[in-house]
């Protein structure tokens, strides 16, 4: 009965927040398009066609074509796949190594506490894109080595955040309470903490994804993330580049899609913020 | 105020040396060795040959060995010798004492940096407490609005659109490199102009990054201390806002900034890799970049090493403004 009041609660805030119903329009409707991106798209996205090559937008293809006379529409219809997949997995591996870590130096204190705000720290300091490009160098590019990389380098700001959310809780009455009614470490953390940290850790989870789809672009952008012909919207703006005098279309529609689609998780996950808890507005 | 320096400086050692610890391991631990990047363009490399190369570089020896080997070097400011063919040493690659100053790789990206971090701050204070002060009027929600968007913005996307703009179809300014080809045949003034035309792009794109955040922290900042009982108070003293503004409330609100530009210094180093890049600068980015694509160990360290001793350098300094800028926190060490 309380639970369901309190998401009702949120579900109101939540849709008279007009800025936050249409980032969440945006990320539905891009993973609509990435679902069923043969269905949407006009022509395959690796379909060359030799005569027509670096066309501007016109009907038959709205966006125009590349180098190769592949149309660009359908390449960036195909590229939301790659965006969407590495902001989730990304993320995903970052929450869930932020949340082992803090919960464990929030829960247990002491020495371990110290050694791994004491990492937090030294992976805060290294320039992460630097380290991101070393090791992406050394591994094959692939889209899951990507994901896989963007996500064991970000995880420090969830580790912070939960370690933070486990100091105040952990010694609250009903926490004792259930300690002396002799629950697991484990069930404590999972059960009676964790619950707690959990909304600041969802907010955070989607303004990473916004920050993962703009390191994978980077990357794929600099030519050692997703490679060619695989489409994704930053390899398509390398094109952009190469031919920046002839092609405009090439640079503007790819990253128009990247603004859209960082811009619909941030609002989406500020908003989500406001709804849970109006006061960290 | 000067044993609390030393106390940081000596506290900045064993952090340093677990950043290059991690970072050495993560590299030579990762798949791919920099003999694979050799033996892949030289078909006639016959595994002795690799062996020697690798015995060479003193890659055959346990990981901790290398490091340890690295470690002794670098207490000496020596990154080794590049893997690169021409094998200079790393030093003269980062800080070039043949070249002038201004062509010195380490010269060219702190100075851009360091100019762009001018700019924001130049711009990103006076937007931040216009828009607290005129707290939701229409100039506040467009000012909010724009940072929102430039959030989301991919600065290297910028870059392009900048460049299209002003590069390609407006012709008004350079699209590559800090200096045009003729550099040297122009007059003193000409020179000024050349270099400053070759500037805007680039300083803009990596200011622009910064600039929203910057800014929308600043203007939650001067919130929070207009609704201080102080600033009441000299507004209740008949103080003219002006005043109340800028002597009160100003210099209070600026120093969460403070915090705020010193852990900036990772995002800018690492994004001059992306600008370096689009903008064919040969900075450090590049070099990076080069190297990384080189599987150029020497090289690699050297630079991640670099870039986080200026991160810490950058910490240290944001906390000795605090404490200039702060009594209460200057009496408490």
């Amino acid at each position: 009965m309380k639970k369901e009041s309190l998401s009702t609660l949120f579900w109101d805030r939540f849709k008279r927040n007009s800025l936050a119903v249409s980032g969440g329009v945006i990320v539905i409707c891009l993973f609509v398009l990435a679902i069923l991106a043969p269905l949407f798209s006009p022509f395959g996205p690796n379909d060359i066609d030799r005569n027509a090559i670096l066309m501007p937008p016109d009907f038959r293809h709205p966006l125009g074509t590349d180098d190769l006379g592949r149309d660009v529409l359908s390449r960036m219809i195909y590229g939301a796949r790659i965006s969407l997949a590495v902001g989730f997995v990304a993320v995903g591996i970052a929450t869930l190594i932020g949340i082992a870590l803090g919960a464990v130096a929030g829960y247990y204190g002491g020495w371990i506490e110290r050694l791994i705000m004491r990492f937090i720290d030294i992976m805060l300091t290294i320039p992460t894109f630097f380290l991101i490009l070393a090791v992406i160098a050394f591994v094959e590019p692939s889209i899951w080595n990507i994901m896989i990389v963007i996500g064991l380098t970000g995880w420090m700001g969830v580790a912070r955040l939960v370690r933070a959310e486990f100091l105040s809780v952990k010694e609250r009455d009903y926490v004792l309470a259930a300690r002396a009614l002799g629950a697991s470490d484990i069930r404590i953390i999972f059960r009676h903490v964790m619950i707690n940290s959990m909304a600041p850790v969802l907010v955070s989870a989607v303004l990473g994804i916004a920050g993962a789809v703009l390191v994978e672009s980077a990357l794929s952008f600099l030519g050692i993330g997703v490679q060619p012909p695989t489409p994704s919207w930053g390899n398509i703006l390398t094109l952009g580049k190469d031919n920046i005098e002839i092609a405009w279309w090439l640079s503007v529609f790819p990253g128009l899609a990247i603004l859209i689609t960082v811009l619909g998780y941030n609002l989406l996950g500020e908003g989500i913020r406001d709804s849970i808890d109006p006061r960290l507005r | 105020m000067l044993s609390y320096l030393l106390k940081r400086l000596i506290e900045m050692i064993p952090t340093l040396f677990g950043i290059t610890l991690i970072s050495f391991l993560i590299i030579h631990l990762a798949p791919g060795k920099p003999t694979d990047a050799l033996s892949e363009m030289n078909p006639k490399m016959t595994p002795e040959a690799r062996e020697r190369l690798e015995k060479y570089y003193g890659l055959d020896k346990p990981v901790m060995v290398q490091y340890g080997l690295w470690l002794k070097r670098i207490v000496r400011l020596d990154f080794g010798e590049s893997f690169s063919t021409d094998h200079r040493p790393v030093m003269q690659k980062i800080w070039d004492t043949q070249q002038p100053i201004t062509e010195r790789r380490l010269f060219i990206t702190f100075m851009l940096n360091l100019m762009a971090m001018i700019i924001i701050l130049l711009i990103a204070i006076p937007i931040g407490i216009s828009s607290a002060t005129h707290q939701n009027t229409m100039y506040d929600k467009i000012t909010t609005t724009t940072v929102f968007v430039g959030f989301a913005l991919p600065s290297f996307w910028l870059a392009l659109l900048l460049m299209l703009l002003f590069g390609v179809y407006l012709d008004w300014l350079p699209i590559s490199g800090l200096k045009s080809m003729q550099y040297d045949a122009l007059p003193l003034w000409g020179k000024v102009i050349d270099r400053v035309k070759h500037l805007v792009l680039p300083l803009f794109v990596i200011a622009f990054g910064s600039l929203a955040a910057d800014s929308r922290y600043m203007r939650s900042s001067m919130l929070e201390v207009i609704r201080q009982d102080y600033v009441t108070v000299a507004r209740a003293k008949g103080l003219p806002e002006k005043t109340v503004i800028y002597r009160h409330a100003f210099r209070n609100a600026l120093l969460p900034l403070i915090t705020l530009i010193g852990l900036s210094v990772p995002g800018l180093i690492g994004g001059s890799v992306i600008f370096e890049n689009i903008f064919g600068i040969a900075g450090m980015g590049q070099l990076f970049f080069n190297g990384v694509m080189a599987r150029d160990y020497p090289l690699i360290m050297a630079i991640l090493t670099i870039g986080a001793f200026l991160t810490l350098l950058g910490n240290l300094l944001a906390d000795v403004g605090y404490m200039l800028a702060d009594p209460r926190i200057r009496t408490e060490q």
